[in-house]
């Protein structure tokens, strides 16, 4: 690669190279994002209901 | 009588009472089949080109349709439980309710496939070929249609699940029979595809009894 | 042997293999990030056009690591799911539950990253050539396995049932792969891609490796957030849950 504008365009082929790039960050920032968001909420309400069940 | 006639002949007697639901995968191939050339074109040379696929994909979905109440009846009324405890091991019940389940879903769409190849303009010469690979097919599908039943007898409206986890099972059966029909067709040595094809039958005997009774048990289980 | 056991049946064991993965999960993430940053450079600004695809070729990058991942993927699931039904882990299973939508995912990604590579090469976005086939077949063996181990209303029930299927299912894989490989060659010729098995330059084949690895390491990652988040459903009752909660 020489240049930046080469890069970005790919030799012509951008149209599908760079949705393709595109479409793989997605789902892997989901996939690396989801269950960690979703294993701390379910941490934070295991936490709640069993301090919530101590307090009675 | 041993105990797997007693089972055979109980499930022949049973589909004896109610051949008007055998009528149901016979009418849908029939059906189907028939819907291809009208949905497409009469033309003779597009007809022979496509009737082995067609052939064989309307042989498969008929003979999927309806497999789910395959061990339904028994399940629901309890029978399902007594046959898992009896001596005779499950994986045996399990073909033997499969070959009945064929005799009266598979085997006839054998029969039939003569009369639908000439529908779709399929070579009479080859016709032998045709029936012949469908015979080791649809038993094939039986088997592997009854794991899916299996699976899903204590799921409520499990019909389409059941053709879902069929489906990457029943692909490479129907690759090999409408190749081999193909190639019959074609005057081509079909014998390459049909030695694969019962391979496949092979491997399903040996491996889907085990499959289908583990699959009733958890289903009981439930 | 008493040293490889105890560590076996603990890894088998929940609270310790929670622990385990919530330390190990940053490990690889980082691993990851390090090999696809490498990756990404040699292959997206280091390697030099193809001859015969020009700068299209560079969806291999992420093509080839995604339909690897799908097949390992399967092939955990399968062997976990396997072991959860015959030696009765609870673990064993949860692993299974959670490399199933990591696959798919990876499946996915390989289908339309495959997709869109195909378009300028054979000039149509699907093509039936062989591996998009298989990993077509692949997706329904996955989406099956999800869909039959939460159909039933018994979980522990649902999750032996999709076992079952997803033993069945590992013998198909090759089977499918087979059959399909045939259909092909008997309707295309065989369309190959870079890269497939003939020689490949080493300035294209080293990002590729470290793409490989990057993604490998990212699964890895990944897998271990989602089995902690498993094994914290299933056992939500149970007492070492209290301890986790109380670190938290």
């Amino acid at each position: 690669m020489k240049s930046l504008h080469e890069f970005l365009i790919m030799g012509g082929y951008a149209a599908y190279v760079w949705p393709a790039y595109g479409v793989t960050a997605v789902v892997m920032l989901v996939n690396a994002l989801l269950p960690s968001l979703r294993l701390r909420r379910r941490i934070a309400e295991l936490k709640r209901r069993a301090d919530g069940g101590e307090r009675s | 009588m041993n105990a797997l006639q007693a089972l055979i002949s109980r499930d022949l007697t049973i589909a004896y009472r109610r051949w008007g639901e055998l009528m149901t995968p016979i009418m849908f191939f029939i059906l189907v089949t028939a819907l291809f050339p009208l949905g497409l074109s009469p033309r003779s040379e597009l007809l022979r080109e496509i009737a082995p696929g067609v052939v064989w994909t309307a042989a498969l979905l008929a003979g999927l349709l309806g497999q789910e109440s395959l061990f339904l009846s028994d399940y629901e009324d309890g029978s399902l439980e007594q046959l898992a405890l009896a001596r005779l091991p499950l994986e045996w019940q399990a073909l033997a309710r499969t070959f009945t389940h064929w005799l009266g879903a598979g085997l006839p769409l054998v029969v039939l496939s003569p009369l639908l190849g000439m529908l779709l303009q399929y070579p009479a010469a080859a016709m032998p070929e045709l029936a012949f690979g469908l015979l080791l097919g649809t038993l094939a599908l039986s088997l592997l249609g009854a794991i899916g039943a299996a699976l899903t007898v204590s799921l409520k409206q499990s019909g389409m699940l059941l053709l879902v986890l069929v489906l990457p099972l029943a692909v490479p059966v129907l690759i090999f029979g409408a190749q081999s029909a193909a190639q019959a067709a074609r005057g081509e040595d079909p014998s390459g595809a049909l030695y694969l094809l019962a391979a496949m039958l092979v491997l399903a005997l040996v491996l889907a009894p085990f499959a289908i009774a583990g699959a009733l048990r958890i289903s009981l289980e439930s | 042997m008493n040293i490889s056991w105890t560590w076996f049946h603990r890894l088998a064991s929940p609270p310790h293999f929670f622990r385990l993965a919530g330390r190990l999960a940053p490990w690889f993430g980082w691993l990851a990030l390090i090999c696809i940053a490498a990756g990404l450079y040699g292959g997206l600004w280091y390697a030099p056009p193809d001859y015969q695809q020009g700068d299209g070729f560079r969806i291999i990058y992420i093509h080839v690591p995604s339909a690897y991942l799908s097949m390992m993927g399967y092939t955990m699931l399968a062997v976990s799911a396997g072991i959860g039904l015959v030696w009765r882990m609870k673990m064993a299973h949860a692993v299974a539950a959670a490399v199933a939508p990591l696959g798919a995912s990876f499946t996915f990604l390989a289908l339309v990253t495959g997709s869109l590579w195909g378009k300028p090469m054979w000039g149509a976005y699907w093509a039936w050539d062989a591996r998009l086939t298989s990993e077509l077949i692949l997706l329904f063996q996955y989406f099956g396995f999800i869909a039959l181990s939460r159909a039933f209303e018994d979980p522990r029930s649902g999750e032996k049932a999709a076992a079952v299927l997803a033993l069945v299912g590992l013998v198909d894989v090759p089977v499918i792969h087979y059959s399909v490989v045939w259909w092909n060659s008997l309707h295309q010729g065989s369309t190959v891609f870079v890269g497939a098995g003939s020689d490949i330059a080493t300035s294209m084949l080293v990002p590729l490796l470290a793409m490989i690895a990057g993604f490998t390491a990212f699964f890895v990652a990944c897998l271990l957030k989602r089995i902690q988040l498993e094994v914290l459903e299933r056992e939500s009752a149970a007492a070492w849950v209290r301890e986790v909660l109380e670190d938290a």
